[in-house]
């Protein structure tokens, strides 16, 4: 090694000579240190800018989804038309025709409308779901023949979208969608205080319409919570019990590392080819109905189990050895470690994972479509095996509707589901910090 | 024993990072009273008063130590000591802890290394170290001795380059045994011929002083054998400055030795002296195998 | 009897096994004092009585109404006249469909024709029939063998090893379910697939230029050939997945070591979270916001600079897809960068360099086995999302690598083939699962690769 000997001096040199290169070589590194934060700056800054432009430009469609248009009439139960007979027979009455109430209280209000076309344009302004209104009032109580009321009832949704300044007054009548003349109606309602924005139960409280001001959510959060009820109740059990065998049980072979792999990779498939398996098993093989909130929780399930396993295994590995070899030590048999020390203290992690679970399952709407749950459904589903939808393809079903009112509930639509998601992750995130255990 | 202990909690709020000032050696604020000389003739490094927090650690107190040109210098002592928390202060890398609060005064030839001014880049470039366990880069053999000559823009064209690689490999040692695999990667090597890799990749940058923190714990007795001979060359250029565990490892390389106890530097001075006529009970202690 | 009556039964069954088997137990020994002389404790007894009786009698019930229905239709069919059996089958599924309507209640019976109503009566006492016999013998599965375990109780009886085998081979079939799963999804994705290919050669759908799979209805319509070459398709899949990964992996990378290796922790615990919301978001939202929020305003920037972007772009799908990917890219690029181990760095930063260098030059190379794991992973996730491509994507396929225009995706495609009522067998339904043979071979391999690479980069590090 005597030959690379450089000798004191030499080393001193060179000492020397590095600092001064270094020296020289600062600025450009500094340089290129600051070039090089401001990129990751400017990544987070841009997924910060998508996150606040995506929510802000949901919200701004959707926060008015809270209050619709209703217009304040004064409906007089003309016996003439609800019951002429006057014999209170129910299934007259039901079968009456209240949309003639409707109209002739408009016309009272606007009594100079005068011709055919004028006057459907005027009758235009309320919403078709009035009448049904008026029928269930009169059903629940036959004394009202006869009598006037003043009702608030829906408004047409151009007029809604008017008064929530989605229709600008100033585009020219035939790019507005509302007449001049409707216009002026609804100014001397709103002079009246006859029209105006209240609380939107209509939405809250319907399913799905193809008038817009009468869609509501609640027949597509019916459908998610049945498909959802059916999903937890297959999933948990089977997730957590196959975690249980595979951590705490299953000997490391072939078959275990093939379950493994198996696992590992249908968490990566995308969820569509699910709806396949859903449709050529449950639906072509088996024989269950399309559409029903059953095969969709099945589907549901295969596709979140392995998030189920993957959780409630993190959650088992969590919990020290020692546990076990003392319960075991006790001679307490495998089986009986496992239920009685392993499981309760694996289950809020394994209950995280769940709801975890649940809110992607909640978010999913692509292998749904496959198995029919892409109908349109007026009715509210009473049960597993009613044709039904779910939120997230309520929202795709509305957002491909062409009329401007829809982009509202679609916007609503998603807040409601946002918001259902916020509660099951706020639910994971407390219960974790509430469970946590550091060992 | 003496422990004063009253000024620890205002230098820890210093508004700079570091005490102002020295106080003279062998006084210290806090903490023990180190026993043995601590100056030297011809420093290259020099540090007084130098105290490490870690949080809500007080991890070295008051440390003053002198380290000379060509001598290596041997820091031994109970693990958890703070030994290698002192090496770390030598080329600032605790600053890259966040937690870590560094005080007092370190120079380098003269040069405050905590002063503002002082470029962290140029410190550590001067002032190279060498790990406990090996720590190659994934990269090739060649790729990991140029990774410090490339970022440091020391050489001018390819040519140059591989003459540091292959002066720096053979100041190593390694060069018999690498050259035809300088294409290979650097964590393919074995155990031994990994950290002498690591000693060349610091050699590379041409350093003044180099920090050794238990190069050789990691290894076999073989390999540590050919370290501690390869330590003994470099000591002809560089001021080495090295962290064992072993005391007749610092017996067999070093001139002088630094007994460290519970953050406290105990007893400096010849390495002969230590082993053969501790001064301090603790430092007995230790070397008679009492603890540690 | 109806099946929920009929399962609340066997269930109530179970528990009184429960009792007696208890029961019988300590009789046996001679009450609650002698159960010192039981090999187990008694309630083993009855719960080994009660999955006896229940497990069995429950599974012949699944079994049962597995094959019920196909069975009673076929007797239906059987009855019927010799004209309507000899029906193609597209139709005789719609006359069953009339009398399936008619038990239902769903139409009027004087709709039907009398065939029909004919039919629905005899399928009405079928099925009454299949539902009485299903309970006959469900239940006396359930007393037999719960009654025979019943007899078997002695003291001696191993009762809680029997009873943890029965768990624990419980606890086997589920974790078996993923293995199903799996095997469920290739054989009938690729069943059909090859059904399809019967149709349609294997080459012409691999190498062909034109995909238009509207059948003709009628023999003289115009323009409908119906072409399956899904060449335009995985073009299509794949432009507006390079979009996506080019928005998704540099932003997603150095918001990563930003965050990692740059912000101060309290940043970090406030950001991190915030960019993580992106990937909770259901896809049906980005597929809202592709479509009517980002298609619309790339269209109108582009008429603002001359250009003629179309509202189905694959830009406006493939921008959305990518912030989706984002989180998904920057969690997994943290775990890789954090994995990198301190003494690489230090090695780095003890040669003097700065943190740019050290993390270009040191920790990047040393991550970037997992890294491009984990941008595989991403990839996969880009080729097989749904919603935002059939939200924002045209539906015409076109072969072409610009993305202002619109071009269609496989995943698209599946659906619309498959949304609607269509016959089961129409090459047009079949081509759907070709489409996501396609789809799970490629994500399949993608995935294996990625979870493998990163695998053996974790182990590295570990």
């Amino acid at each position: 090694m005597s030959d690379t000997d450089l000798g004191p001096a030499a080393v001193e040199n060179a000492a020397k000579r590095t600092r001064r290169l270094v020296e020289k070589s600062l600025k450009r590194r500094y340089r290129a240190e600051r070039r090089f934060r401001a990129y990751g700056m400017l990544a987070v800054a841009l997924g910060l800018v998508f996150v606040g432009f995506l929510f802000s430009s949901i919200i701004s469609t959707g926060w008015t989804i809270f209050q619709q248009s209703y217009v304040q009439l004064d409906i007089r139960y003309d016996a003439e038309v609800v019951d002429p007979a006057g014999e209170r027979d129910e299934q007259a009455i039901s079968t009456a025709d209240y949309s003639a109430l409707i109209k002739a209280a408009l016309r009272e209000r606007f009594p100079d409308v005068e011709g055919r076309s004028e006057r459907r344009s005027l009758y235009g302004l309320a919403s078709d779901a009035g009448q049904f209104e008026l029928r269930e009032r009169v059903m629940a109580d036959p004394d009202l023949i006869g009598s006037t009321q003043t009702l608030w009832l829906l408004a047409d949704d151009r007029v809604d979208l008017l008064m929530k300044g989605k229709i600008d007054r100033d585009l020219p009548e035939d790019q507005r969608g509302l007449s001049d003349q409707e216009l002026g109606w609804i100014d001397s309602l709103l002079a009246n205080g006859r029209l105006d924005l209240r609380f939107n139960r209509a939405f809250f409280t319907n399913g799905d319409s193809r008038e817009p001001e009468q869609a509501g959510v609640w027949g597509a959060v019916v459908g998610s919570f049945f498909t959802l009820l059916v999903t937890l109740l297959l999933s948990f059990p089977i997730g957590v019990a196959a975690a249980v065998y595979l951590e705490e049980f299953a000997p490391r072979n072939r078959v275990t590392d093939f379950i493994e792999v198996n696992i590992n990779n249908l968490a990566a498939v995308p969820s569509i080819v699910f709806g396949l398996l859903g449709l050529a098993v449950f639906i072509q093989l088996f024989g269950l109905p399309r559409s029903a909130p059953v095969v969709g929780g099945l589907v549901l399930t295969l596709m979140t189990l392995p998030t189920i396993i993957i959780a409630s295994r993190a959650a088992l590995k969590g919990v020290p050895p020692s546990i076990r070899e003392a319960a075991l030590g006790m001679g307490a048999s495998q089986v009986q470690t496992v239920a009685h020390h392993v499981l309760p203290l694996a289950m809020p992690g394994m209950l995280t994972g769940a709801i975890i679970g649940m809110a992607r399952a909640l978010g999913e709407s692509a292998p749904l479509l496959m198995i029919g749950m892409v109908a349109f459904i007026v009715d509210i589903p009473g049960g597993l095996t009613d044709p039904s939808t779910v939120l997230p393809v309520q929202v795709y079903l509305w957002a491909d509707s062409p009329e401007r009112a829809f982009l509202e509930r679609t916007s609503g639509a998603i807040l409601v589901l946002l918001g259902f998601l916020l509660i099951m992750n706020a639910t994971a995130v407390i219960l974790r910090q509430k469970f946590e255990r550091r060992w | 024993m003496v422990f004063v202990s009253s000024a620890e909690a205002s230098i820890k709020t210093a508004p700079a990072s570091r005490a102002s000032g020295s106080a003279p050696p062998e006084r210290t604020a806090a903490g023990q009273r180190t026993v043995g000389d601590i100056t030297v003739k011809n420093p290259v490094i020099v540090c007084r008063d130098v105290n490490v927090y870690y949080g809500d650690k007080h991890a070295i107190r008051n440390v003053s130590l002198d380290i000379a040109h060509n001598e290596v210098i041997a820091m031994i002592g109970p693990s958890g000591c703070g030994k290698s928390t002192f090496l770390r202060c030598l080329n600032r890398l605790n600053d890259t802890i966040p937690t870590a609060l560094v005080s007092g005064a370190i120079s380098l030839e003269g040069q405050d290394i905590y002063d503002k001014r002082q470029d962290v880049v140029q410190l550590r470039a001067r002032v190279g170290m060498v790990f406990q366990k090996p720590n190659p880069f994934p990269k090739s053999v060649y790729e990991n001795v140029a990774y410090g000559p490339r970022i440091h823009g020391l050489a001018a064209d390819r040519t140059e380059l591989d003459e540091i690689v292959q002066t720096s490999l053979q100041r190593a040692g390694l060069w018999e045994e690498v050259k035809d695999r300088l294409e290979q990667p650097g964590t393919a090597l074995s155990g031994g011929q990994q950290q002498r890799l690591c000693i060349a990749r610091t050699i590379a940058v041409n350093p003044e002083v180099i920090l050794m923190d238990e190069p050789c714990s990691a290894l076999d007795p073989i390999a540590t054998a050919r370290i501690e001979d390869l330590i003994d060359e470099l000591k002809q250029n560089y001021a080495i400055c090295i962290v064992t565990h072993s005391m007749q490892q610092a017996a067999r390389v070093s001139q002088r030795t630094a007994y460290f106890h519970l953050g406290d530097l105990i007893e400096v001075g010849s390495t002969d002296q230590i082993f053969t006529n501790p001064r301090h009970k603790l430092t007995e202690d230790y070397i008679t195998g009492r603890f540690g | 009897m109806q099946t929920s009556t009929l399962v609340l039964l066997l269930l109530i069954l179970s528990a009184a096994a429960y009792r007696a088997g208890r029961f019988r137990s300590l009789s046996l020994v001679g009450g609650l004092r002698g159960a010192r002389n039981l090999h187990s404790l008694p309630g083993y007894y009855g719960l080994l009585t009660a999955l006896w009786c229940a497990i069995p009698s429950l599974l012949i019930l699944a079994l049962w109404h597995a094959v019920d229905g196909r069975i009673v239709t076929q007797m239906v069919v059987a009855g019927m006249s010799s004209e309507t059996q000899a029906l193609p089958p597209g139709q005789l599924s719609l006359v069953l469909n009339d009398v399936r309507n008619l038990v239902a209640g769903a139409i009027p019976p004087e709709m039907a024709s009398l065939e029909v109503q004919a039919a629905a009566e005899r399928y009405i006492r079928l099925d009454s029939l299949s539902r009485l016999a299903a309970a006959v013998v469900c239940l006396s599965i359930a007393l037999g063998v719960g009654g025979a375990v019943w007899l078997r109780i002695s003291p001696n009886l191993r009762a809680r090893n029997r009873v943890e085998t029965i768990v624990r081979g419980a606890l086997i079939a589920c974790s078996t379910i993923a293995i199903f799963t799996t095997v469920g999804i290739v054989v009938s994705v690729l069943f059909e697939a090859i059904r399809f290919f019967q149709l349609v050669p294997v080459t012409e759908f691999l190498f062909g230029l034109q995909w238009s799979p509207q059948l003709a209805i009628r023999a003289d319509q115009v323009g409908s050939s119906g072409a399956f070459g899904a060449v335009p398709l995985f073009t299509g899949t794949l432009l507006i997945a390079g979009i996506a990964m080019l928005v998704a992996v540099p932003v997603g990378l150095f918001s990563a070591i930003y965050l990692a290796e740059y912000a101060a922790r309290r940043v970090r615990a406030v950001i991190k979270p915030v960019l993580e919301v992106l990937a909770g978001i259901p896809t049906v939202v980005y597929g809202f916001f592709a479509a009517l929020v980002v298609g619309p305003m790339l269209r109108q920037s582009g008429e603002g600079i001359g250009l003629d972007v179309s509202s189905e772009s694959a830009l406006a799908a493939g921008l959305v897809m990518g912030i989706m990917i984002i989180p998904f890219v920057s969690s997994l690029a943290d775990d890789m960068i954090t994995a990198v181990p301190r003494s690489l760095r230090d090695g780095s930063y003890g040669l003097g360099a700065t943190q740019s260098e050290t993390i270009r030059r040191v920790v990047f190379p040393a991550a970037l086995p997992g890294i491009v794991g984990g941008v595989l992973l991403a990839i996969s996730r880009a080729i097989g999302e749904t919603m935002i491509v059939v939200m924002a994507a045209g539906l015409g396929a076109n072969l072409t690598a610009n993305p202002l225009e619109a071009v269609t995706t496989v995943t698209t495609q599946i659906v619309t083939l498959l949304v609607g009522d269509q016959e089961f067998d129409s090459p047009k339904t079949l081509a759907a699962f070709a489409l996501g043979l396609v789809l799970f071979l490629a994500t399949l391999s993608l995935n294996i690769i990625a979870l493998h690479v990163v695998r053996k980069y974790r182990e590295q590090y570990e």
